[in-house]
């Protein structure tokens, strides 16, 4: 069976390129990258290529480029770091549909005593740029701010964000991890962003490489302690092979910037008008104008995510799904419920995620095999009357 | 990705007994769209009392669609006492087993099964019985009581499961965990006789080679029951234990609470010097 793969926000196919220049640093070129010897130097030279091809993705000077294990790992080493150089400041500032990543350590640090302030979006995604603004305080630290929304696609205006913290004196981090490759980031000197995260990943190099930007003149406070690596801002032996095919996935990315605005979001553009055309009562997640151009995210109203998921499964189609019963937890996902995301929708949401690595035919096969999924489902759903084809609770 | 069983998919992917039957002897319709999953049950009753047919139509996950189809395919020919006995754990049990997050699809049918029996019966479906202790998913003291009872549940996590219970905001956590103390100590006090002392020494004498031996033993250790004076249990570590800086703490936290559980709840281990 092929597979048809639009979870690209989960995670990306390893580039054949990115492979190939990994291969290498796991057969004969095994050198420790911090050794004396020209065996293992030439290792370093390489990981130096690769910081700079990593730079260039974002606009950044590669001494600003550390290298870490995840998008994860990056994001705790900014707040962390952020907290421990001003340790008078207790506050920390994010919003309510950040990834886990930082969800979850905003309530760690609340646990700890720290206040944490989860600025709300409005119903399209949107931040709430007053609330935000007021929010900001003299004991703030640290604003993290995702630059783009792993489950819609909304993109948040952190530079303008940035531009905010930074009058005040406070630091900007934002978790770019679905952000980069996909659009256009300027690093560059005027932007007020202090600390960016990014993740192998998910721009088609393999996981478990990371990378945290830390602006030059930014205090930091390493995560892991104990190396030289890094110039001693992130200890352990550097993941030679995954920085190197990292460089060459930053590379690829720069150059594919172009088509994943153009091909692939024409490709998006499209599943997502042919569905919401082919299937009533079916509604798009998230701001349209203002999304990263690879994301989709629609709810299917009386049915419900994860039986769509599982009958998509047995045809190959990859996707993911905000519904409760998808992730184990009995709540659908905190985004579509900090959107407002009538709960009867946000059951029945679907995420399609593409990449350049999508074609035509995968869109076609979609738009083909799931309005009968989703007859399908809603022909057993109490909630659905086929006659009027509207949903006997929507009015409740 | 959920682990569910090929019968359990296979109920997913093509459901027995779809739609809703006209003028039914039998119906029920529990859960709502907000709780994620909803379940409308209907069955037709022949003259000898037996249930000819059994509909359903579900709004849910992959195992909220396959335990409702499951639930139909066990109501028919089945009489209407027969049918009352159905537990959920038998729903889940005919699926080859629910993934346990998963159990609460199970308990849907259930209710459905019960509302659907009252419906029959022609007594009121009964107002929810019960204090609503889950604001969230709007679950009553009684019904997670029942839950507790019947499926033996042990912690909140396993209410969550079972009943929904607990899984929004948490604020009902500490009720929940009130409830199962209550109903557990109801189960246990009725099959505990009182022991005399041989007995108990034999019972003890059973528990430390089943349960504690084992486990101490992995560790080079070991421990014997040196004598029992009312509900004073008097040990001796030996091995590796006698020697050991935490064995009074493995002593009350793990030898202490399973004496406890298995044989007689009032009991005190204490350790006597060598």
């Amino acid at each position: 069976m092929r597979t048809i793969y639009l979870d690209n926000n989960a995670t990306t196919r390893v580039a054949p390129e990115v492979l190939e220049a990994m291969i290498p640093y796991f057969g004969d070129l095994y050198g420790n990258p911090s050794s004396a010897h020209s065996f293992g130097g030439q290792v370093g030279r390489k990981i130096g290529e690769a910081r700079e091809k990593v730079a260039a993705l974002i606009g950044a000077d590669p001494g600003e480029i550390l290298f870490t294990s995840c998008g994860t790992e990056s994001d705790n080493a900014a707040v962390l770091s952020a907290l421990s150089t001003q340790e008078g400041k207790r506050h920390v500032v994010t919003s309510r549909v950040e990834h886990p990543a930082i969800k979850g350590l905003g309530l760690h640090l609340s646990q700890k005593g720290y206040r944490v302030t989860e600025v709300p979006v409005n119903r399209d995604g949107i931040l709430d740029m007053d609330f935000y603004e007021k929010s900001l305080t003299p004991d703030t630290a640290v604003v993290s701010l995702m630059w783009a929304n792993n489950e819609t696609g909304v993109l948040f205006p952190v530079e303008e964000a940035a531009e905010m913290a930074k009058q005040r004196g406070i630091l900007f981090h934002t978790d770019a991890v679905q952000a980069g490759g996909k659009i256009p980031i300027d690093m560059k000197k005027k932007s007020a962003i202090s600390m960016l995260s990014l993740s192998g990943h998910k721009l088609h190099a393999p996981k478990g490489i990371g990378v945290l930007y830390v602006r030059k003149g930014t205090r930091f406070s390493p995560l892991i302690i104990g190396g030289h690596q890094e110039k001693g801002r992130r200890g352990g032996t550097e993941n030679s092979a995954s920085i190197i095919g990292l460089g060459v996935a930053c590379e690829l990315a720069l150059r594919r910037m172009e088509e994943e605005n153009t091909r692939v979001k024409s490709m998006r553009d499209r599943l997502e008008a042919e569905l919401l055309a082919r299937i009533p009562k079916s509604k798009i997640n998230g701001a349209p104008s203002n999304r990263l151009p690879n994301t989709t995210n629609i709810s299917f109203e009386s049915v419900e995510g994860e039986a769509i998921l599982l009958m998509m499964d047995e045809l190959g189609i990859c996707a993911s799904s905000g519904s409760a019963c998808t992730s184990g937890s009995l709540q659908p996902s905190h985004v579509l419920r900090a959107m407002g995301v009538p709960f009867t929708m946000a059951h029945g949401s679907i995420r399609f995620s593409l990449s350049v690595y999508n074609t035509d035919e995968d869109v076609d096969f979609i738009v083909r095999e799931l309005p009968p999924i989703i007859e399908k489902l809603r022909s057993m759903s109490p909630f659905w009357t086929p006659e009027v084809g509207v949903c006997a609770t929507a009015a409740g | 990705m959920w682990e569910y069983t090929d019968k359990t998919k296979e109920h997913f992917l093509k459901p027995r007994n779809v739609g809703e039957i006209q003028e039914p002897d039998g119906l029920a319709e529990v859960g709502s769209m907000a709780c994620g999953d909803a379940l409308k049950l209907t069955f037709k009753v022949d003259e000898s009392g037996k249930i000819e047919d059994a509909r359903f139509q579900t709004f849910g996950c992959a195992s909220a669609i396959a335990s409702a189809s499951a639930l139909t395919e066990m109501l028919k020919g089945k009489t209407i006492e027969e049918a009352e006995k159905i537990t959920n754990q038998e729903i889940a049990d005919y699926l080859g087993g629910l993934p346990k997050e998963k159990m609460h699809c199970s308990v849907l049918g259930r209710q459905a099964l019960e509302q659907a029996i009252a419906y029959y019966k022609g007594s009121e479906i009964k107002p929810k019985e019960g204090e609503v202790i889950c604001e969230c998913f709007g679950v009553t003291d009684k019904e997670i009581e029942r839950a507790v009872r019947e499926n033996n549940l042990r912690t909140v996590e396993d209410v969550t499961n079972y009943t929904k219970a607990g899984g929004g905001c948490e604020g009902c956590h500490d009720k929940i965990r009130e409830i199962i103390a209550n109903v557990r100590s109801e189960m246990k006090a009725p099959v505990k006789p009182k022991l005399s002392n041989i007995q108990k020494i034999r019972e003890i004498e059973k528990v430390l080679e089943r349960e504690i031996r084992p486990s101490l033993q992995s560790d080079g250790g070991d421990i014997e029951l040196v004598d029992v004076i009312g509900n004073r249990v008097l040990v001796a570590a030996r091995g590796a234990c006698a020697v050991c800086r935490a064995s009074q703490r493995t002593l009350k936290d793990f030898v202490e609470v399973k004496l406890r559980e298995l044989v007689w709840p009032e009991l005190v281990v204490e350790e006597v010097p060598q």
